[in-house]
């Protein structure tokens, strides 16, 4: 074995890799969650199916999305690989076992926690990204006036078994503005107006929290970031930004269209 | 003086290494609370002795706090319900009258059962003689205080230095892993200057020992940091990582 793979394979470097491919989830979560802020402007969706059409075909984008997909696998099969190994170095388990006397509960089931996300995951990319990719999706024709820009006109377009070109053109006769885009704001809204989508999301945004509060602080600590300084910048980001803000902001999407819209 | 109390122990009882144990009900009656937890199990021990049965075994030696040989997981927790505190020096004031203990050995792979409670923990020796030590030329005796060391400095050291090895640490941890001891002992030798030559070398091989050993990972839950007697912190164990990370990933040996 070569020293790298060496490295990567002893304990050490096994959560090495969980810190990293951890870490790098997170700061996505932040690029995803400010992008989505989107869907909460009165725009018919305008807004948030031009940006959609950017995330998905801007170049550098697409190269950061497939590191994103390969940090989910990874992190999963290692969190799968490392739980495995935890078994083997206790094979007779305690009668009695006091865990809460010594450890934040969330830091006991990150295994748990992280399950929730993973099927969530897969739901909310099956119904999102898999259908904005390679389903049949509506789309959306925005008109938008040249000179009063709160004048939109909005023509939808059901799906008709063919896909319509992404077009984004300033048409000067007529004095608009014209995006012709995927619909993907449509499906979002649809699918938030149902309560049981809404529970699904609420629940695996509170399992994210908890997931957070501990993976993000442990992430540094694995590291080897650990020092009186900079430690309780650490703790509130991993506490409040991402424990809180970030799984509140997620969780308020639906909730907003659910009630509101 | 309060008064004497009686309780019922559930204790781990297993004949030797491959026998399969099972959990085993005794009354402990008349116990003083002044008694330390030993000395309680001396006492039921004198009872089975006096009835031709087998006593428990457990392990203890020093019975001060110091040399980490007493070893029991009580009521789900390595050394029982006080803070830095070793199973010897645990009393029975720590209970209620008639209260139900239960009493298991460490469990982890890595520390297979000898008999009952007592457990072989030599896997700990071997990470220590992989690398947790400093080699020197013995001579003449150096005069004191020759290589100044910031006095913070010597304090961390010695605070790792403190760890007696007791394994509570591992006891705790939900994936029985061993980093909170192998920190220390890294900790203690990288903090000082005596320590430099092999810091790099040294690091590596005890963390390879340890992963020889069966070890789990570390999760950082921080129970053996709140477990451990000695209140060993677990900023040793970022210390450790670190080291090891700076010498497998960044820094050539010359
Ligand atoms: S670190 Fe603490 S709990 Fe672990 S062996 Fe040393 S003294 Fe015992
Ligand atoms: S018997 Fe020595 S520390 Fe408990």
């Amino acid at each position: 074995m070569s020293k790298f793979a060496q490295t990567f394979s002893s304990s050490l470097g096994k959560k090495l890799i969980m810190s990293l491919t951890g870490l790098f989830l997170c700061t996505f979560l932040i690029v995803h969650l400010i992008g989505n802020l989107q869907l909460f402007k009165d725009d018919q969706g305008q807004a948030f199916n031009a940006y959609s059409y950017f995330m998905t075909h801007f170049p550098p984008i697409k190269v950061i999305s497939y590191l994103l997909y390969a940090s989910i696998i990874v992190h999963s099969v290692y969190a799968l690989v490392l739980t495995r190994n935890k078994n083997k170095a206790r094979p007779v388990g305690y009668a009695s076992y006091d865990g809460k006397a010594n450890s934040p509960w969330s830091s006991r089931n990150m295994g748990i926690l992280g399950t929730i996300i993973l099927v969530f995951l897969v739901v909310h990319m099956s119904n999102f990204w898999a259908r904005y990719h390679w389903g049949e999706l509506p789309t959306a024709r925005y008109e938008v006036s040249l000179t009063n820009p709160n004048d939109v006109k909005i023509t939808p377009i059901p799906f008709n078994g063919q896909e319509i070109a992404h077009a984004d053109y300033v048409d000067a006769p007529a004095g608009v503005q014209v995006l012709i885009a995927k619909d993907l704001y449509k499906i979002v809204y649809e699918s938030f107006k149902q309560w049981w989508y809404v529970l699904l999301y609420v629940i695996a945004m509170s399992a994210l929290s908890f997931h957070l509060i501990h993976g993000f602080r442990s992430a540094f600590q694995t590291l080897g970031w650990n020092n009186s300084k900079y430690v309780p910048a650490i703790r509130f980001l991993g506490e409040w930004v991402f424990g809180v803000l970030i799984p509140l902001g997620f969780a308020a999407m639906p909730l907003y269209i659910y009630f509101f819209k | 003086m309060s008064e004497n109390m009686n309780l019922t122990l559930k204790v781990w009882r297993q004949k030797n290494a491959e026998a399969k144990g099972q959990m085993v009900t005794y009354s402990a009656k008349n116990i003083s609370p002044d008694m330390s937890f030993l000395e309680m199990l001396d006492v039921v021990n004198e009872g089975l002795i006096k009835k031709y049965e087998d006593p428990i075994h457990f392990d203890h030696d020093c019975r001060e706090g110091i040399c980490g040989s007493c070893s029991l997981h009580i009521n789900g927790r390595p050394h029982g319900p006080k803070h830095a505190t070793t199973s010897c020096q645990l009393h029975m004031r720590s209970f209620k009258d008639g209260e139900t203990i239960v009493i298991e050995p460490w469990r982890a792979a890595a520390f297979p059962v000898i008999k009952d409670l007592s457990t072989n923990r030599q896997a700990f020796d071997r990470i220590q003689q992989a690398g947790g030590f400093i080699s020197v030329n013995t001579g003449g005796v150096p005069d004191a205080n020759e290589i100044p060391i910031p006095k913070v400095i010597a304090d961390e050291a010695f605070n790792s230095a403190t760890c007696i090895q007791c394994g509570a640490c591992v006891a705790a941890c939900k994936n029985a892993s061993a980093m909170l001891f192998v920190s220390a002992k890294v900790s203690q030798l990288a903090l000082l200057p005596q320590g430099q030559p092999e810091r790099y070398r040294r690091v590596q091989a005890m963390v390879a020992q340890m992963d020889a050993e069966g070890f789990g990972h570390c999760t950082n839950t921080g129970a053996c940091e709140a477990e451990c007697p000695k209140e060993i912190s677990i900023s040793n164990i970022a210390r450790m990582n670190r080291d090891y990370f700076t010498a497998r990933l960044i820094k050539d040996e010359v």
